[in-house]
């Protein structure tokens, strides 16, 4: 059989083009299909911050791999603004959830001691700050703020110029990013795959399926399951305005170029789907409690992406049996598990076992499925 | 750079941009009023100060935000000029909470 590359992954989103950068290190011959327009494109709707805080509640793996990735962020930063010339935007001065009430704060306390607690999780650096310490570090926090939790961990980036840089540099590593490619049938074959879209037909080595909710209608090709449910999420940006925050929140930041995002976070929040305008209106709402200043601030767009959420939140990652070489990768948190999908698991799937991620296979949702 | 049309009609509107005293004319947007006024940069860019004119001319691009009455980044094209309107160029971004 004929071998055009060593791998192809399939998903030229943030999670595709940052294994395939890293795959493309070490001399393989590497192509990344992209679908083209059409695509959900998961990584054009992402909020773009590094988060550690209250990730892994109740899965002390997903803990320590979003510390780890969090913890590398600033060397694969460093290489890739190095390799590419685009500048990521990146800081990591801690971040912050505000809380509106005790209630609220008290809650905060409780998720930062449980996750910190697990088992095998590092020291996250994270705390509970009071009104006080908070005002004199945002003196902007509106008065209903009583405090916030905090993590030391935490950060943001510029992320469209981060896809855009993982898209140039794996390019400059020798790799092929093929786009208008959507992938119609994958093959399992003696030695490799067989992957054909569009009218072209590609062999590859290996192949990483990395296209967010595409993987379920790509992963039974290979005998893989991808049991995924789309989480709708809606994003408000501002106006730009002189930069005024100095600190990421989970649910609102202000970007490097000025403009204040404006999100909602699942593990925090939880929001109706059904009615758009009601939700972005909410959100507005809370923000302008979080920073009454915000109130004069002209919204410039509002817009939604779909989070892909496997039924229990965390990472899925797995080597399929029944056609080894064939990988899954689905996640939520692109921009957070960047460093360590380029790092780690692009060196794991190089290598064609995912030792290390063992934690992240599927088998913890067919046990619990069976259960 | 402009040049109205000889058939252009409409009351004459007296506005100011950056204190220089301009005339424009009712149905003129505020964009079209400055840039028949001899006005080719509005803003300038936030990261870098480089300068800005209108380009679209339809609400999409953003390019033409100027101040006006004391309000800023507003768009230029989207706004009817009217009498006595008081315009500044909007030099980088917006500072809140002045």
């Amino acid at each position: 059989m004929r071998r055009d590359y060593d791998v192809a992954v399939v998903g030229a989103g943030l999670v595709g083009a940052a294994i395939a950068y890293g795959l493309a290190k070490d001399g393989r011959r590497v192509c990344l299909l992209d679908e083209g327009d059409i695509a959900l494109r998961a990584s054009r709707a992402n909020f773009a911050l590094v988060w550690v805080q209250t990730k892994g509640h109740g899965y002390p793996p997903y803990a320590i791999l979003t510390h780890r990735s969090a913890s590398l962020w600033s060397s694969f930063a460093q290489e890739v603004e190095a390799e590419t010339g685009v500048d990521l935007g990146f800081q990591q001065p801690g971040g912050f959830t505000f809380a509106l009430s005790e209630e609220e704060l008290e809650g905060r306390r409780r998720i930062l001691d449980e996750v910190q607690a697990q088992p095998g999780v590092p020291d996250l650096g994270s705390r509970i700050v009071l009104r006080n310490e908070l005002i004199s570090l945002i003196p902007e926090a509106g008065p209903e703020v009583v405090g916030a939790s905090y993590c030391a961990k935490d950060g943001h980036c510029n992320s469209p110029r981060l896809l855009l840089a993982l898209h140039r540099g794996f390019g400059m590593r020798g790799g092929d990013l093929l786009t208008n490619r959507t992938v119609e049938t994958i093959t399992a074959g003696r030695d490799g795959f067989s992957i054909l879209g569009e009218g072209e037909e590609i062999q590859a080595g290996k192949i990483v399926l990395a296209a967010g909710l595409g993987n379920i209608r790509l992963a039974p090709m290979v005998g893989l399951d991808a049991p995924l449910q789309p989480l709708k999420g809606q994003l408000i940006v501002t106006e730009k305005v002189r930069p005024f925050l100095h600190y990421p929140l989970v649910n609102l930041r202000q970007t490097d170029e000025g403009g204040v995002m404006i999100g909602s976070s699942m593990e925090d929040m939880g929001f109706d789907t059904s009615s758009v305008v009601p939700v972005v209106a909410n959100m507005a709402k809370r923000a302008i409690r979080l920073f009454p200043l915000l109130a004069e601030a002209n919204i410039v767009r509002s817009w939604a992406g779909l989070r892909i959420m496997t039924p229990d939140g965390f990472p899925l990652y797995e080597q399929s049996q029944e056609a080894p070489g064939a990988f899954l990768c689905n996640c939520h948190s692109g921009v957070t598990l960047a460093a360590a999908h380029a790092g780690d698991l692009a060196q794991a799937i190089g290598r064609g076992n995912l030792d290390g991620f063992g934690a992240f296979s599927g088998e913890r949702l067919r046990v619990q499925a069976a259960q | 750079m402009f040049k109205r049309l000889s058939e252009a009609s409409g009351r004459v509107l007296s506005f100011t941009f950056d204190g220089q005293p301009l005339e424009g004319r009712e149905g003129d947007s505020l964009a079209a009023a400055l840039l028949a006024g001899g006005v080719g940069v509005f803003r300038t860019t936030v990261p870098s100060d480089a300068s800005r004119g209108p380009y679209c001319l339809m609400g999409v691009c953003f390019d033409c935000l100027v101040e006006v009455d004391g309000v800023a980044n507003r768009q230029a094209c989207m706004i009817p000029l009217r009498e006595g309107m008081c315009v500044t160029p909007q030099r980088r971004a917006r500072q809140l909470g002045e």
